[in-house]
């Protein structure tokens, strides 16, 4: 070659400009957003929901920490995924939760769910909810004993499917003043916290609202007391409904990328809470909702996936 | 009716602010000129001078190589020093013609036309053809093939494309400050070839100045108008301008005259007016040096041949050795090794970075955040074709529409995980179709 240069400049191909935003800030707003529901937790059920939550966060991030190190590849921590499921199991949990099975939960968030499927990225289910449900499913006295000084004992869902609406009060639900996890009660809280995400562009409203809509109009049909208001805010106030429609249905990872694939999976989930709740034998159903309709979303993917800009749909069946 | 925009695309720093108020400033070649046989889209030109010749400034030095093909000029006078394969700004080496300038200029006379109006439409496309005017927005794709379309009654819109969406670049933004009347003349002239269409000068709102200005002459004219276009890149790619402009839509498989629409970019039309009224060939054009490398940054006129050495040290050299230097915009431009090469008919730009900012970034697994399905102007999931490419699975990578990509570069510019998401799909694309031509 007849190159008679001293500098040779650096070559890649183009585009030679990147924007600022990176996975670990996105983790971090995720993070910052579910604050006003973990101080709400630690409020209304003590300094043992903030021991639960750390415990939980902690054992994910060594976790990963752990298994990075054992089949030595390079840690991922930085990235704060792991910081997040650690706190959104932190949230599903009620406060009067063994510290040694919060542990475990964030094992098996981190290990079984996330990383022996490839990673972030890979895990085809929720690690955060995936333990959650574990956890039911093991330790179910444990994990459904809300009984802390201040409350009964009873979540609110529990009492409206066992003894009726004149039990509960649904401004008391709003504000988050019931027994239930640490994270689920405030429906102030999240929807706050839910309000940053929205603003800051990490999420958008197609997989809420279509969780959320469908799910009301299902229990309208279908509900126990079908269209009473104060049923309904009872309803999409309590069991987690808010959390898991604004912070593990929308989990990036989980959930589908196709733009219609996403109002299917919304639908999918506010289907399946209803179908649980008013059908099931417990009260509640988000976790394991969520879950299914992961599982779904290759298959709801395959089927919408968009038609390209400029090409109609019938040209693109006569290929 | 236009609806002055399209879904997707993306708001990188547009860098504009450095150059867009310097007027554009001639630099006069000196000692060698390189001109690389092929230039545009479609077979290489063949030369027609030999070692040893003298040629004067505008003596056409190749001859087309076939129709969709464009002769070449000598932009000096002076002797042919050789003919030799070449690098040029794309990397590959290109067999080219070499020119020592005299450094006189003697320039060849050019048959000029006093009304382009008594001309016939062959005559035109002819003169633009003669004269090497291809698509020098970047694609060099031969004019007088695009103005040959199978039925010339059936295109409606001819489209200035003067968005110059991609960053800091300012070139056609001073054009159409200083050369107004030659791009509306150009404009006229192309609608004379077609008589049943209307002329639209899509440009962004980011240049107000070129948008009054040109709609004042324009505004008494019923077959031109100005199309105020909303600020986004990549509003200059061609479907999504002509989609902005008018509201149709055309895919990978059709030609923009498929919806009646012709696009050229200003250069090229001022080009056209060029060829048309003065029998002047290509053989100068104008490009923005900018960057924080670059001492003086600005709209440079040069001629073509020149080393883009010469056209940094016309531009007061560098503050401090850069790492990156990009022919062309950020988005869409091919970063070079040397400055030891020729500026051609499409090189639109210098750009000068300190720091090269992508080899710093940190790959990360995709988190499947959607970022690039919102940017993508084509209504595409590129993270899903990246993961097709990266596998190798082609029939799933066609399935979802891998061959629409229009190579942007937004996916990837937007990534967080910051992976070469459209860099992979354009090799797999690549592939695709070399893989399509052997059958």
């Amino acid at each position: 070659m007849s190159e008679k240069n001293d500098v040779l400049y650096q070559v890649s191909s183009s585009p030679h400009i990147r924007a600022n935003d990176s996975t670990a800030r996105i983790m971090l707003y995720v993070i910052l957003a579910l604050l006003p529901a973990t101080f709400f937790g630690i409020y209304n059920f003590g300094i043992r929901a903030l021991i639960v939550v750390l415990v939980s966060i902690l054992s994910c991030v060594l976790s990963e920490l752990c298994f990075n190190k054992i089949v030595k590849k390079e840690s991922t921590i930085s990235d704060l995924s792991c910081v997040v499921t650690g706190l959104l199991l932190g949230l599903n949990l009620p406060a009067t939760l063994p510290f040694w099975e919060a542990a475990v939960g964030g094992i098996f968030a981190i290990i079984i769910v996330k990383m022996l499927f490839g990673g972030l990225g890979q895990n085809f289910m929720n690690p955060a909810l995936g333990a959650r449900c574990f956890l039911l499913i093991s330790f179910a006295a444990d994990m459904t004993n809300f009984n802390i000084d201040a409350y009964s004992g009873a979540t609110p869902l529990a009492v409206i499917k066992n003894e009726g609406m004149s039990n509960v009060n649904s401004l008391k639900m709003l504000l988050g003043q019931t027994a239930g996890t640490i994270g689920e009660t405030s429906t102030v809280a999240i929807v706050l916290g839910a309000a940053f995400l929205i603003l800051v562009g990490v999420i958008d409203l197609t997989i809420p609202a279509s969780y959320i809509l469908s799910f009301v109009v299902f229990i309208s049909i279908f509900g126990k007391y079908q269209f009473d208001v104060n049923y309904i805010i009872a309803e999409i106030c309590g069991g987690g409904l808010m959390l898991g429609a604004f912070f593990m249905a929308t989990d990036y990872v989980t959930s589908p990328i196709t733009p219609r694939g996403r109002l299917i999976f919304g639908i999918c989930c506010g289907v399946l809470t209803g179908l649980f709740r008013c059908f099931g034998a417990n009260a509640e159903g988000v976790s394991f909702a969520i879950i299914l309709s992961n599982l779904l979303v290759p298959i709801i993917e395959d089927n919408t996936i968009p038609t390209a800009f400029g090409v109609s749909k019938e040209a693109k069946k006569n290929e | 009716m236009g609806v002055r925009t399209f879904k997707g695309g993306i708001h990188p720093f547009d860098g504009k602010k450095f150059t867009r108020d310097l007027p554009i400033r001639e630099v006069l070649p000196k000692g060698e000129l390189v001109f690389p046989l092929s230039q545009h889209i479609g077979a290489p030109a063949q030369p027609i001078v030999k070692k040893g010749d003298t040629v004067l400034k505008g003596q056409k030095i190749a001859e087309s190589g076939g129709f969709v093909s464009s002769p070449i000029f000598s932009s000096v006078s002076g002797v042919v020093k050789t003919i030799e394969p070449r690098r040029v700004a794309t990397g590959d080496l290109v067999n080219s013609i070499i020119i020592e300038s005299d450094d006189n200029f003697t320039e060849v006379e050019y048959e000029k036309v006093e009304d382009f109006n008594k001309l016939s439409n062959e005559e035109i496309i002819n003169r633009i053809k003669e004269a090497g005017v291809v698509g020098m927005g970047g694609a060099g794709f031969p004019t007088h093939v695009k103005l040959s379309p199978k039925d010339p009654d059936k295109i409606e819109y001819i489209i200035a494309n003067c968005a110059e969406c991609e960053p800091y670049l300012t070139s056609d933004y001073r054009r159409m400050l200083e050369n107004t009347d030659e791009l509306i003349g150009g404009m006229k002239i192309i609608l004379k070839l077609f008589k049943n269409a209307k002329g639209i000068l899509g440009i962004e709102d980011n240049k107000l100045e070129a948008i009054e200005k040109i709609h004042d002459i324009v505004k008494k004219d019923d077959r031109l108008e100005v199309c105020q276009l909303i600020t986004k890149y990549p509003q200059g790619g061609e479907r999504q301008l002509i989609f902005a402009s008018t509201g149709r839509k055309i895919n990978s498989k059709m030609l923009p005259a498929d919806a009646g629409c012709i696009v050229d970019n200003v250069e090229t039309i001022i080009a056209i007016y060029r060829a048309v009224t003065k029998g002047c060939p290509v053989i100068k054009r104008i490009a923005t040096v900018s960057g924080n490398a670059v001492k003086n940054p600005g709209n440079y006129l040069y001629s073509i041949g020149t080393s883009y050495k010469q056209i940094i040290e016309a531009a007061g050299g560098f503050v401090v050795e850069p790492e990156k230097i990009v022919s062309g915009g950020p988005m869409m431009g091919f970063s070079m090794f040397s400055l030891d090469i020729p500026m051609t008919k499409t090189s639109s730009s210098i750009l000068c970075f300190k720091e090269d900012v992508v080899s710093k970034v940190e790959t990360r697994a995709c988190i499947n955040c959607g970022r690039c399905v919102e940017a993508c102007p084509e209504q595409l999931i590129p993270s899903r074709l990246h993961k097709f490419a990266d596998q190798g699975r082609e029939e799933k990578f066609i399935k979802w529409n891998g061959l629409e990509c229009i190579e942007c570069g937004s996916c990837t510019y937007v990534c967080p995980s910051r992976r070469q998401v459209a860099q992979s799909i354009k090799t797999m694309k690549k592939n695709l179709i070399a893989k399509k031509r052997k059958k």
